[in-house]
């Protein structure tokens, strides 16, 4: 049971850090948003279950916190792609590499 | 609280995605970049807190957790309405 | 009038169930304490936009609800196995594109939720809602993609779990 807890821990570590990696490496600020949301949506709901598997007496608060991210990540990450479209940000196309 | 294996590399992976964010805080190159490096570093920081509840074993921290997470929210709510400007 | 006791009704379970998650004991002080809280917030809702109504009693919904969870939690690995290989790769390979993807689901909270599944799918970010077309940034464009296409790629999938429980 440890195990599998500790797998989750470090499962969830390295997606936060994979999506980390692809905020910085991605060339325009659409692709970010992309990397940046998915990866550590995934990450930090494997940490949490990792958390909870260590301690079975959390489970409601680490739902409501899991559900909370699950909820509001995306629709923060549309928000932010939607306001960056309607303010002009291009784009990013590989015949024709934005600023 | 005693640290083994497992608990360093997750403090040393969220440690460094921490410092990836913070590296597109810090050379943007603009606006929106750093608002996107800001809403990342948010969720990391969330999952930290959580992990912080784990290492100090005190459930308290998942309220701070919580709570980070919904203020990081509203943050990037207003900061996305104001780069929107006055349309609906 | 059954509207806003529709409306009042969903928020009001909404609400009681977050607070149960968040107080997480079954004492007589606190459920009494959260159904205050609850039907206060309930209470606030009537009459905003009814963002919580679109739900669609039928037998079957659960069911349709349980695929849902089950597809969007495989899309979510798929998803970010397939970020993970795009970041890892040093070439980048990418081709990334707006579209425009089309939705039959009517109702607002039908619509959110498809526009957050788009989000967490592989490659895909929704971008805008405009009534019922959905602009998309898709990271991996194949060119020549008509919207027909697109949609059927897309969305296909969860629009036909999202039917089963929502308008």
């Amino acid at each position: 049971m440890t195990l599998i807890a500790d797998a989750f821990l470090i499962l969830g570590a390295l997606f936060c850090f994979l999506g980390a990696l692809g905020v910085v490496r991605m060339p325009d600020v659409y692709n970010r948003i992309q990397a940046g949301t998915k990866a550590v949506t995934l990450g930090s709901l494997a940490l949490l279950l990792g958390v909870g598997l260590h301690h079975p007496d959390w489970w409601p608060k680490l739902l409501a916190v899991g559900l909370f991210i699950l909820l509001t990540n995306p629709i923060g990450s549309s928000t932010l792609a939607r306001a960056f479209y309607n303010a002009g940000v291009p784009v990013w196309n590989k015949r024709r590499p934005g600023p | 609280m005693n640290m083994g294996t497992v608990d360093l590399i997750v403090l040393a992976l969220l440690g460094a995605a921490s410092a990836l964010a913070l590296l597109r805080l810090w050379i943007g190159p603009r606006s929106p970049d750093r608002i996107v490096a800001t809403d990342t570093l948010a969720v990391i920081a969330t999952a930290m807190i959580v992990f912080l509840a784990l290492l100090f074993d005190s459930p308290l921290y998942l309220d701070v957790a919580l709570l980070y997470g919904v203020l990081a929210f509203v943050g990037v709510i207003a900061l996305a309405r104001a780069i929107e400007g006055n349309r609906t | 009038m059954y509207q806003q006791l529709q409306q009042f009704t969903f928020s009001f379970v909404f609400a009681f169930v977050f607070w149960l998650l968040l107080v997480g004991s079954l004492d007589r002080q606190e459920l009494v304490a959260g159904l205050l809280v609850a039907a206060a917030a309930g209470a606030l809702t009537i009459g905003r936009r009814p963002v919580l109504a679109g739900f669609r009693l039928t037998p079957t919904a659960p069911l349709s609800l349980l695929g849902y969870l089950g597809s969007l939690l495989v899309a979510l690995l798929r998803a970010n196995i397939d970020m993970a290989r795009r970041v890892l790769s040093p070439s980048l390979p990418i081709r990334p594109a707006l579209v425009q993807v089309k939705t039959s689901l009517r109702s607002d909270l039908g619509r959110l939720v498809l526009a957050n599944s788009i989000t967490l799918t592989p490659g895909t970010l929704s971008v805008d809602v405009d009534d019922d077309t959905l602009l998309v940034h898709w990271i991996d464009c194949p060119p020549g993609t008509d919207m027909a296409a697109a949609t059927q790629t897309i969305a296909g999938d969860f629009e036909r779990h999202l039917r089963g429980f929502l308008q």
